[in-house]
This record gives structure tokens, sequence and C-alpha cells, in this order.
């Protein structure tokens, strides 16, 4: 088997005295669709928010394509190829969704102050691609026909699916998804399941959070379960599904009826 | 040429009230920069103020000539905003407010105690070099160079900052180079503007450079309306010529122009120039006028 693209290992996370993660350890291969799921609460965002750098772990480490980032800022992460969306959709929501894709084309968009100032060439002809690749994106989400309203003024899923395609701007090897189909209803979620489908074949590889085990099982090609900070099963969505820790889990002990 | 009589004669009277209007519009323009960055900064009357005393000693003490005294009237603040910027940027909100207003305290009571600056007298007899052509150069240089960065990937990382901090560095924007590149060209433009007002004023002094015009300074911004350049510097018009307009009323100048600021506030929240408004109101009255025809 190839190296993972992600690796954990025994990472562990406290906020003071809680100990939300405790050496979890789990790695998501390359070209895939990776799934973690669990109880509300078992710290899945918390894993999300050490990935990217917004936290730090308490101990163990995360490699990605076989190098730490541990103690690395955000936006040097997102430089190395890791993107995600929220499960609180963050938007820019007083910026058009052109602008919006735009701002994830930042770290791609390369002039000088000169350039910008005097409005050479070189600068206009990086911002007439870089607003082509923004329309392209949000092709792929079936929104370019929107790029010039404003955020706020997209239906929940809509923006679900401006989210996707901002985080794609960014050239990520790997996008980082925190419930992606939260308060949708089944017909926004079969579609955005092709979507996801869709975002994989074109060569990303996705790792997700999600609630919604029918999306999950259906999407993932394997799927680590989280319960109160620790991995307790690691799988196909098939060994999952009969795993009785994992029932367990979710349905409780039959003797505590 | 000959200027007609009334027009010289009303420009001997006004001219310091309009360079006064220019200078404004240059404050304005220097929050609406941190703002647009969302930043509640209000350090620029301060910038202003070290600015105008780095200008004035070097014209006075060492007879600089005037752009490279206006240069360095830029630069100075540029520097000092550098120096603070990087522990002060690190709060946000009300606490950047709070950090900010401190700062402006300490460089107005170290400019109230030095030997040089003229303590509480300020400074006199500093020669009047700047002349109309100049204001509109550098205003006009100023706007444009903010319009160009509003339009480019950094205008973007600026706004997007505002909108989501979190979200915008996940974007990959270094926010903390961002917000610093946000303070210290505020600080440049706001030096600028001192080092300009004090070469008309012919005195300046500590009292100039307070609490009191920081949040003028914040006021000119937030009444033109931040969502665009036009709206600073019509806020920062308005400020200057609302107490010269309302002179008439005598004793009464100060309240009246406060019940105006409350009003345009409560009625229109989002300043009086915005472009979305602006444009709505421009549509129903073509047709409106259409109509009759």
């Amino acid at each position: 088997m190839s190296a993972p693209l992600l690796s954990i290992r025994n990472v562990s996370k406290n906020f003071g005295g809680l100990q939300v993660l405790q050496d979890v350890n789990f790695d998501v291969p390359a070209g895939s669709i990776y799934g973690l799921i669990g109880p509300n609460g078992a710290g899945k965002t918390t894993v999300f928010n050490l990935v990217t750098g917004l936290l730090q772990p308490t101990g163990g480490g995360i490699d990605f394509q076989g190098e730490s980032l541990l103690g690395l800022p955000s936006h040097r992460i997102t430089h190395r190829g890791i993107a995600r969306t929220f499960q609180n959709i963050r938007i820019f929501k007083e910026m058009d969704l052109l602008e919006n894709v735009m701002v994830g084309l930042h770290d791609h968009l390369e002039y000088g102050t000169f350039g910008m100032l005097f409005n050479t060439a070189g600068y206009r002809r990086a911002e007439k691609k870089a607003r082509e690749r923004a329309l392209e994106l949000l092709s792929w989400v079936g929104l370019d026909a929107r790029a010039d309203q404003l955020a706020h003024n997209l239906s929940y899923g809509d923006q679900r699916k401006l989210e996707f395609a901002r985080a794609l701007a960014t050239e990520p090897k790997l996008l980082l998804l925190d419930e992606p189909v939260a308060g949708m209803n089944p017909s926004e979620k079969t579609v955005l399941m092709a979507e996801i489908r869709n975002i994989r074949d074109r060569g990303y590889s996705v790792f997700m959070i999600e609630h919604d085990m029918r999306f999950v099982m259906g999407l993932c090609e394997r799927i680590a379960v989280l319960n109160f900070g620790r991995i307790i099963a690691e799988g196909t969505p098939d060994a999952i599904r009969s795993n009785p820790q994992v029932i367990e889990a979710y349905l409780g002990r039959e003797d505590d009826q | 040429m000959a200027l007609p009589v009334w027009l010289s004669d009303f420009w001997s009277i006004y001219s310091t009230l309009v360079f006064t209007v220019g200078v404004h519009a240059m404050l304005a323009l220097s929050i609406w920069l941190t703002l647009s960055c969302g930043l509640l900064s209000l350090a620029n009357a301060a910038f202003m103020g070290i600015g105008a005393y780095t200008a004035a000693l070097l014209t006075v003490q060492l007879g600089w000539s005037f752009p490279a005294v206006l240069l360095a009237g830029g630069l100075a603040p540029a520097l000092v905003a550098l120096l603070i910027g990087v522990p002060v940027l690190r709060l946000s909100g009300v606490y950047l407010a709070m950090a900010t207003l401190a700062f402006g305290e300490v460089v107005r009571i170290t400019v109230l105690n030095l030997e040089i600056t003229g303590g509480p007298e300020g400074l006199n007899g500093i020669p009047l070099a700047t002349e109309g052509w100049h204001i509109v150069v550098l205003l006009g240089a100023t706007v444009y160079g903010l319009h160009r960065l509003r339009r480019s990937k950094v205008g973007r990382a600026f706004e997007a900052i505002k909108e989501d901090e979190v979200a915008a560095r996940l974007m990959g924007i270094n926010v903390d180079r961002y917000k610093l590149l946000a303070f210290v060209l505020g600080s440049l433009i706001a030096g600028v503007a001192g080092a300009l007002n004090a070469h008309f004023t012919f005195f300046i002094s500590p009292r100039e450079y307070g609490f009191e015009n920081a949040v003028d300074i914040l006021t000119m911004a937030v009444l033109g309306g931040t969502s665009g350049l036009v709206g600073p510097m019509l806020g920062g018009t308005i400020l200057t010529l609302l107490p010269e307009l309302l002179r008439f009323l005598q004793d009464f100048r100060a309240l009246v122009n406060g019940a105006v600021l409350v009003l345009v506030v409560l009625f229109l929240p989002k300043g009086i120039w915005e472009p979305r408004r602006v444009h709505a109101w421009w549509q129903r009255t073509t047709r409106r006028t259409g109509g009759v025809k």
C-alpha cells in the first residue's frame, strides 16, 4: 500500500482538564473518500481544527504527504494542500460568488505591487485567468449563472456548494468537509453526494465528518468511528455497520434497557 | 490670468477651509482602509500628529525641502505603526479600539512634555508651504492607490478578513501580515495628511491630535459610508463644512451639528453614500421621470 496522504498518529488534545481526544490514530489514503463519524461531542470537529492548524495537539503527530504539520499556521497548511469547509457555513456573505471563490485563489495570483498599481498587462492577465478559473469552479457546483449575486442571497444548500467551490479554489490535494449535508433535505443530499463523487473523480481526496449514516455509508470507502475522544473502529462501511462497539455507541447497550 | 474679485475674496477667506476639506478626506480614507480590513483602530489622529510634528520640525529646524518633509511625515508614523502593530493587532474589536486610543494618549502626552515639540504651547511659525495643488495631487494619488488596491487580491483579502477571519486564514491568506499592511498604510496616509495640514495652519499643538480628533476621524468615515471610497470623502467634507454652514445658529451650532449626526446614523446606518442604495434610488427616479414623458 502506498504512503497515506494524511496520517494522524497518537494524537491527543486536552482543553484544560477535559480530554477531548485520546490517542487517536488513523490514515487517510490518497484518492479516496474517507469518513469520520461519531456521536455529538465525540471530538470530530476538533480533529479538523487540529489538521488545519486552528488548534495544536497536546500530544502526537499529524503528517501530510510525509511531512509534519505541527506548529504551522493555518495559511501555511493551506499552501501545503489542505482545504476545508465548516459545519456552520462560513462564506463571505457581503461578497459576490465570484469574489468568494477568487479569495480562494489568493495564493495563485502572482503579481507585485507595481502591476497592481499600474494595471499592467501581466496583472490584467493574472486577474482574468483567476476570474475564468473561479467561474469554472462555480460551474462545477452549478452556480456560475449567479456569479455576480451576493452570497447571502443563496439558499442554505447553495451556500454549501459555494463553500465547496471556494475550498477547491485553493487547489487542495485533500478536501476536508465538516458535515456537508447538515440541514439539507433528501433531494439536496443526493445532489451533493454526486457532487462529492465528482470532486473525488477529478483527483481530489476527500475526508469528511458526517452524521447522516446513509450518506456516509454510501459514499465513503473507509470510515473511522470516534466515541468519547477515542477511535473505537476503523474499516470499510460493511465492517463498521456490523461492528458491535459501533452499534453500542450509537444505539446503547442491550442491558442498559 | 487675474482672478475675478469675488473669487479672490472668497479664496482669501475660505482657502484654509477648502484645504481642511482635502486633509479631512485623506484622514477619513486612512481610517476607511483599516476598517476595510475589519480593524477598529483609533490611532489615526495620533499618526496624523506624528506626521505633522515630524514634518514641521524637519522644516523649521533642519530646513528640509517640502517634498522630503512630506515623505518623512508619512514614513515616521508608518514606522511607529509597524512597531506597535505587531503586538497591538493581536487584539480585535473594542479591545483594539481601546489599545489604539491608549496609544493615541501616549503620543499626545509625549508631545505635550517634550521640549523640542514646544510642549503645550505647540509649534509656532511653520512656513506656509502647502498649496492647493499639493492637496489635490496627494488626495488624488491616495484615491487612485486605494482604488487599485481594492480591486486586487489585496482588497479581496482585506474584505475576507473583515467578514470572517478564520475562513480567510484557511483560504491561505496570511491574516496577520495583511492586517499589519492595512494598519501601516493607514498610518502613512494619516501622516501625510498631518504634514500637509501643519504647513497651512502655521501652528500645531498637541490638542489637535487627541481623543476627540480620533473620534471625529472615525465619524467622518462612518457618516459618509464605508462601503466605498466616496463615502469617507463625503463624510470628511460634510463634517468640515457643516459647522461653518451652521455658524448663523451661533450658540446652538454644536447642538444642531450633533443632532444632524444622530439623525444620519439613525436613518442611514450604512452611511450617506451607499452605492447599492444610491443605485436603487437613481433607478426609481429615472423610471418616474420616464413615466411623465
